[in-house]
């Protein structure tokens, strides 16, 4: 080798880890839990529905293996941090690798959000017969009238799904109501309001525990951190009180149109991040009240979890700004 | 945990590695293992187009061939062929002990495998592989696809997951990794590539997976968001897929471009002409990817103004794409060349690459892609670059590496045929689909009118040919593996210049424990 021996000052070792049969575990997880969901799907859509299937028992034995093989993989990387074996070198990759996780995450959103604008801004008054490439769907959907929330889909501004000129593929009925803000009455009535208000207490109680940590006054930031989780946890019940509502009073479903398409997958995916965060948070809560972990300098479970935090608090403002308001 | 430890034996180095060079080679394997099926794939097609008429398949088999060629190619072949040189390569070419999160890597490459059986063996379910092309538009592949189709969705998924982290990793690497005193500007531009790729790679993916997850909701939870009869639009799909479908194609290409920017140097024996405006071209490129995905769609019936914007920013890529071609080129001016097989595929690279480049720009015109649209000549030109573009650069790579990786030199007499024949199979392959594009063909059609059948047979038999020359390369580097003459130098190549030709060869199994001192010079000319 053409370098000398001598390493550079300042410069520590770092960490490879030895083999380790993580990955290969993990990957019998995720597949498993994959292979399960599609044969259940495929059961649900295509199947016979009388026949039992064994699907749900693949996907749930996936899941709960796939589960404990993450919790070990976390446990391992957070023993080997406790040890010491972490570089300041090593930690700022553990900073990167959650940094552009993050940012794979809002593409992921960006994809559902851009479907939004696209059918509200574009596709739907083109449907109702706007502009030059709109002359055709005059024909093909006669009547169509396009509103946000939307009064009727195509199929019922046609009359349903026997009238439609083109392939039927499903029922798509509008709801009675839809979740943009009605009664300024009964203001306080409004559940995705009160969510705002929680989820942005919840990002603001998350930073307190934040600083409490970087004083080095843990029993703040368990204080803070505690009441974050259960503001998080709160949320996650309005949120399910949200869908219960909508699926049984405003009769707003997944078969609702683009309307239920667009609402049910942008809060769902949400209301899913808000779950994974809440359970990172709730796990960096145990370390620290159970094991001591984390100091002053070294509390970087803690960190990344309170990025993803404070993402999952974005995105809701963007679904609370189109989804609900405007 | 030795300082110097070995690769453990047998079967549980290869499951449970952290090393890169390990998982390098085993995404080059597995790639070329997808190489081969996409290939024999490609090898029905032709064998069916030989002739007009229906010959040998069933019309449905036949759009099962072009969508999984099409789906192992781009996901199975070329894009884990780059992963596993990034994993070899990046972190000798920076001076790094490894990749940043070495066992995350090891997860990425091992969901590949089993991603890649899930979406083989839907041939063998009821009703069939999905049949919908590559590019899987709605409502074919929600509306009218085989059951099928809900474990294609869920190889996708895999696949994205993989490239993420895959990506994620990279980045990390790159940014966290360098030697002490190798900067941006002095990193190698296979490194440039890789990092400006993999951010491509980490923005895009996710929006494929929203693709998908939007079929799959379509499909089996009656949402409608690409159906019209629900309020959605059948558009929609094609405006998503091709978010990500576009930059998708600098993802396969960048790459490609970093690794000739690497052997044209060398085996011209001088510096590579221009680095810096070579890593704003880069960029640039990158940048543009995710402002001309509607290039796709002139077809589809969007306003004028879309064409239009869609249209001039399409041809605003041909920029940073001929400063490369001319950087190039300008390397090569008055340089002491010698002709390898590594510069021999990377010069046959800049010659087809650059005429798929051009074949790319008569395309971005939309008044007359309305003629070209779904033709042939959209087939050529896509496989100028897939093909000569990326396929020839792998290539190029592996004759290139190939003695620093095995320590063992390949047969070059065999390399230089194992190009010619390339070179002239692929040629008589895909030349001749110009001709036919133009006159009309469609693709993803398994019978064609009579004026066809010349150009088709030729086609077919450069095909037969390119796919054989395939084999040749495959015994070459088996061949030199075994058994080929030891190499004794670190520094294979008298022009190569690098971190990876300090190290000897076949390198240790840990290397840049310490990080090697860089040249305090100041960075590229």
């Amino acid at each position: 080798m053409a370098s000398s021996q001598t390493a550079p000052a300042g410069y520590e070792k770092y960490y490879v880890p030895e083999s380790s049969s993580l990955a290969l575990r993990a990957t019998i997880g995720l597949v498993t839990t994959v292979f399960g969901a599609g044969l259940m799907l495929n059961d649900m859509t295509f199947g016979d529905p009388e026949a039992s299937s064994s699907a749900k028992w693949v996907l749930i034995a996936g899941l709960v293996f796939f589960v404990m093989t993450l919790s070990s993989w976390f446990g391992t990387a957070i023993r080997e941090n406790l040890q010491g074996m972490n570089s300041a070198q090593l930690s700022h990759s553990y900073v990167l690798g959650m940094f552009w996780f993050i940012f794979s995450e809002v593409m992921f959103f960006a994809a559902f959000f851009g479907a939004l604008f696209y059918v509200r801004q574009l596709a739907g008054p083109w449907l109702a017969g706007e502009g030059e490439g709109g002359r055709m769907n005059g024909l093909l959907w006669p009547g169509f009238e396009f509103n946000w929330p939307p009064t009727a889909t195509p199929q019922e501004a046609v009359g349903g799904a026997d009238s439609q000129l083109i392939a039927n593929n499903g029922l798509f009925t509008t709801s009675e109501r839809s979740m943009a803000f009605a009664d300024a009455h009964h203001w306080y009535q409004w559940l995705p309001m009160w969510n705002t208000l929680i989820l942005l207490t919840s990002s603001f109680t998350c930073h307190v525990a934040h600083t409490g940590i970087l004083k080095g006054n843990r029993k703040q930031f368990n204080v803070w951190l505690g009441i974050t989780v259960a503001l998080g946890i709160i949320f996650l019940a309005l949120q399910v009180a949200e869908y219960y509502e909508a699926y049984a009073h405003f009769g707003l479903t997944l078969n609702s149109g683009i309307y239920g398409s667009t609402f049910f997958m942008l809060t769902g995916f949400h209301g899913f991040h808000v779950a994974m965060g809440m359970t990172m948070l709730l796990i960096q809560f145990i370390r620290s009240v159970k094991g001591k972990h984390f100091t002053a300098a070294e509390h970087f479970g803690f960190e990344a979890s309170s990025w993803y935090w404070h993402f999952v608090d974005v995105v809701w403002v963007f679904l609370f700004l189109f989804v609900y308001i405007l | 945990m030795g300082a110097h430890h070995g690769p453990a034996a047998g079967l549980s180095r290869w499951l449970f590695t952290t090393n890169h060079k390990d998982i390098g080679t085993m995404y080059l394997w597995f790639s070329f293992a997808m190489f081969i099926l996409g290939g024999s794939f490609a090898m029905i097609i032709r064998a069916e187009l030989f002739q007009p008429g229906m010959q040998l398949v069933e019309p449905g088999f036949f759009n099962q061939m072009t969508t999984l060629h099409g789906l192992v190619m781009v996901f199975g072949a070329i894009m884990p062929s780059f992963v596993g040189l990034a994993n070899w390569m990046i972190p000798l070419m920076i001076g790094a002990p490894d990749m940043a999160l070495p066992r995350m890597n090891n997860w990425s490459f091992w969901i590949l495998p089993p991603g890649f059986l899930m979406l083989a063996s839907t041939l063998f379910m009821e009703g069939g592989a999905p049949a919908f092309g590559w590019t899987f538009y709605a409502p074919l592949s929600t509306t009218y696809a085989a059951p099928s189709v809900t474990f294609f969705i869920f190889a996708i998924h895999i696949l994205g997951v993989s490239s993420i982290m895959g990506s994620i990793n990279i980045i990390a690497t790159v940014m966290n990794m360098r030697a002490p005193g190798m900067t941006y500007m002095k990193m190698p531009l296979f490194v440039w590539t890789w990092l400006i790729t993999a951010f491509l790679l980490v923005a895009v993916m996710p929006v494929l997976a929203g693709a998908v997850t939007m079929m799959l909701m379509d499909i089996h939870f009656g949402t409608s968001f690409f159906s019209a009869a629900g309020g959605g639009d059948p558009v929609l799909f094609q405006h998503v897929f091709w978010f990500f479908g576009h930059p998708e194609v600098y993802i396969i290409i960048l790459p490609a471009f970093g690794v000739v920017s690497q052997i044209i140097p060398a085996f011209s024996r001088k510096p590579l002409f221009g680095y810096a405006s070579m890593v704003y071209a880069t960029a640039a490129i990158a940048f543009l990817s995710f402002i001309v995905w509607a290039h796709h769609m002139y077809t589809v019936g969007m306003p004028v103004a879309g064409e239009l914007f869609f249209m001039y920013a399409t041809m605003l890529i041909a920029v940073p794409t001929g400063v490369k071609v001319f950087n190039w080129i300008s390397t090569m001016w008055r340089g002491a060349l010698s002709f390898e097989t590594p510069m021999l595929f990377s010069i046959g690279f800049l010659i087809l690459f650059t005429i798929g480049g051009f074949t790319g720009l008569m395309l971005s015109i939309a008044p007359a892609d309305f003629q070209y649209h779904d033709t042939y000549f959209v087939v050529a030109h896509f496989h100028y670059v897939m093909v000569a573009g990326a396929v020839f650069s792998m290539t190029a790579a592996v004759y290139y590496w190939l003695p620093k990786w095995t320590g063992r030199m390949y047969n070059e007499n065999m390399g230089k045929i194992h190009f010619w024949v390339s070179f002239i199979g692929f040629n008589i392959t895909f030349f001749p689909q110009h001709f036919v594009g133009l006159a009309g063909m469609p693709r993803r059609i398994p019978d064609y009118a009579l004026q066809f059948a010349d150009f088709n047979m030729m086609s077919s038999v450069g095909a037969f040919i390119y796919g054989a020359s395939q084999i040749m390369f495959l015994y070459n580097v088996i061949a030199t593996i075994v058994a080929g003459e030891k190499v004794t130098e670190d520094k294979v190549w008298d022009g190569a210049e690098g971190l990876e030709w300090t190290v000897s060869s076949p390198p240790p199994y840990h290397t840049f424990e310490v990080p090697p001192q860089i040249d305090p010079s100041p960075a590229h000319g």
